[in-house]
């Protein structure tokens, strides 16, 4: 039987439709999901096939599904809640960095907040200031929630499923111009771990360590850069908390390079905290500094050739790479 | 009482951002405008209505379906047409967009990506001009859909205690992007929240310009008295999706042929003829005027340069 290739936003919904069915406290709620079927379309038919009491079509009130989420797993439900563009989680960022992520601590380990809020994230689609950031490093940065950024079909609906399943708030980021690209996905039920990376293109010479869409964008740069006799060996975080360190130690030690790609703002982004633990765990391993590739520090602009440089591209990487060797 | 040049002036005004509207569509489609954006068409009599009320230096602020509002308060359509396709001559140098056009100068305080976004900020502009003694009125222009936010629960509450002048105007346009009010409202009338907060609320046809203009401008005067905010619905409909991307599956085309039925700018040159007596000529001069504006707007924005980059990430801080 030949390989069934799927988009990323059908990934999701088979994981989101495969929990729907298997677990009857599981329920999606969010602004949009039903009738309309999301705002990238990712809920497409699961109210038709759900109903409106597991699919569940919210007012604009982000502060109240995020913490409405929190409550109803706080009494037994695993509530998937869409945020329709992941700036938005700002407006009830209160009720997941001060409620969500610390009830279980708080309440001394004894309940539990089995949530994923699901959201897009990222910039390329002409949306501007408000619709377009990148915002990982903040949730990151909150012991008690972990995050997700998958950049594969395949890890897409794997990844989401394990983080149905987790016992704890789980932010699911998910980059817009990911949602049309295709990938193989087996009909058959598999799950991915939360916090373990994956090699998506091995190398010798340095590692490109990155996540979501700067994943496809690190494999064109390996492409060019293999022409040149560099081999550059591609690591996707897939989550960055938890963090798989022992799968970035690993490939240092092979390749003794990296170069740590993303597309959120440079300064204080998530590939700091990665470059400092390898500064301070990987040293020896290390022939060059590490380098950051980030974006600009500016907010996402409107104007489309602008927006192009204001995030890694493609010759980006490959630049940066060969400044790693260099180095 | 509004003079009958005032009101054809009101009817220019519609007419140009039905006008503006359909032309930005048109440039969409044919992809000199980029990314999103959302249409007024159908609306045209709220804002109209509710900036004819203020004077030249009063604020506003806007919403992501911001274009109307823009235009009633004054703004150039060349500089709003060069923001949309992107260009250095738009009102933020082609990099706001339409979802954060702003014309500061003429007191608009930016259209808002984000839903109630902007109630809190007239809120706090209100309080600024309260604070400087200097007699304007911010009127803050929100949806529906943002009368289901925090930010309208503690905007208007604290407008209403610190007795800001401040006008909250609810555009219920029927639907939170998919979401009918009939699904997201347990009441009838958004207006009923005013008792909640102390103020005075009034619902009006949003599809009639006059109607709007009056109750706007009592609350105006209210407001520039000292005597703090209103809450008005004024309650009209959006004839297009909610962005570029809707496909309107949430509601019927028989509705909204119902609502185009209404057509504000259609039953106000129906009025300005048949009751005010304007000659049809002197309407048909103003039809000609708006569409040698907008065709003069298309050119200007076609042939303005580019932003650069440097001169852009000098914008980030002051």
């Amino acid at each position: 039987m030949p390989d069934r290739v799927i988009t990323f936003a059908e990934a999701i919904r088979e994981a989101l439709r495969e929990e729907l069915k298997k677990d009857p406290r599981v329920f999606l709620m969010g602004e949009d999901i039903g009738l309309y079927g999301g705002a990238f379309a990712v809920t497409m038919g699961l109210f038709e096939e759900f109903g409106p009491e597991r699919v569940i079509d919210t007012p604009i009130s982000e502060s109240a599904i995020i913490g409405a989420a929190a409550g109803a797993s706080l009494v037994g439900m695993r509530t998937v809640a869409e945020i329709q563009f992941s700036d938005f989680i700002a407006i009830g960022m209160d009720q997941l960095v001060n409620q969500a992520a610390k009830i279980r601590f708080m309440f001394g380990g004894k309940a539990t907040v089995p949530m994923v809020i699901r959201a897009p994230i990222g910039s390329g689609t002409g949306a501007a200031a408000q619709h377009s950031q990148s915002q990982e490093a903040w949730y990151a940065h909150v012991p008690g929630l972990k995050v997700v950024m998958p950049s594969t079909p395949y890890d897409a609906k794997g990844l989401l499923k394990s983080a149905i399943r987790d016992d704890n708030p789980v932010i699911f980021l998910e980059h817009k111009l990911l949602y049309k690209t295709k990938g193989v996905v087996p009909e058959e039920e598999y799950f991915i771990p939360l916090g373990k990376a994956d090699i998506k293109k091995p190398g010798t010479d340095l590692t490109i360590i990155g996540y979501s869409n700067l994943i496809p964008k690190s494999l064109q740069a390996a492409e060019i850069l293999a022409k040149e006799g560099i081999e550059a060996e591609i690591l996707d975080l897939r989550s960055l908390r938890p963090l798989d360190a022992e799968a970035i130690a690993q490939s240092i030690k092979k390749t003794h390079r990296v170069l740590v790609a993303y597309e959120a703002p440079q300064f204080g982004g998530f590939g700091a905290e990665v470059a400092a633990f390898i500064g301070e765990q990987c040293f020896d391993d290390l022939d060059a500094p590490v380098i950051r590739l980030g974006g600009l520090e500016m907010p996402p602009p409107y104007n489309p050739n602008l927006e192009k440089r204001l995030v890694p591209q493609v010759g980006d990487i490959v630049d940066g790479a060969k400044k790693v060797m260099k180095g | 009482m509004l003079t009958s040049e005032k009101k054809l002036d009101m009817y220019r005004q519609m007419l140009l951002i039905r006008m503006f509207e359909e032309q930005a569509e048109l440039l969409y489609m044919e992809g000199k405008i980029f990314g999103t954006f959302h249409l007024y068409v159908g609306e045209e009599a709220v804002a109209v209505g509710a900036c004819a009320a203020l004077r030249p230096d009063d604020y506003i602020t806007s919403t992501h379906r911001g274009h109307g509002h823009c235009i009633a308060k004054g703004a150039d359509v060349k500089r709003m047409m060069a923001e949309l396709m992107a260009k250095d001559t738009g009102y933020c140098h082609g990099v706001g967009g339409s979802m954060h056009i702003a014309d500061v100068e003429k007191g608009n305080l930016g259209a808002n990506g984000v839903v109630g976004g902007g109630i809190p900020i007239a809120t706090g502009a209100g309080l600024g001009c309260k604070l400087q003694k200097n007699g304007k009125v911010v009127l803050c222009f929100f949806g529906d859909g943002a009368s289901n936010t925090g930010a309208f629960h503690e905007s208007i509450n604290m407008g209403a205690v610190f007795k800001l002048p401040v006008v909250y105007l609810c555009e219920n346009n029927m639907y939170a992007m998919s979401t009918s009010v009939k699904y997201s409202f347990a009441i009838n009338d958004i207006s009923e929240r005013s008792i909640a907060y102390g103020i005075p609320g009034v619902t009006v046809n949003g599809n009639d310009v006059l109607e709007v203009h009056e109750a706007v401008s009592l609350a105006v005067e209210r407001a520039r008295e000292g005597k703090g905010p209103t809450l008005i619905e004024a309650k009209t409909y959006r004839w297009k999706g909610h962005s570029k991307s809707d496909k309107n599956v949430y509601r019927s085309k028989e509705e909204i042929q119902s609502w185009k039925d209404r057509c504000p700018i259609q039953s106000f040159r129906r009025y300005l003829l048949e009751q005010e007596k304007i000659k049809e000529s002197t309407i048909k001069a103003i039809d000609a005027e708006v569409e040698r504006l907008i065709q003069e707007s298309v050119q200007f924005a076609q042939g303005s340069p580019e932003p650069k980059l440097d001169a852009v990430r000098k914008m980030v801080y002051a």
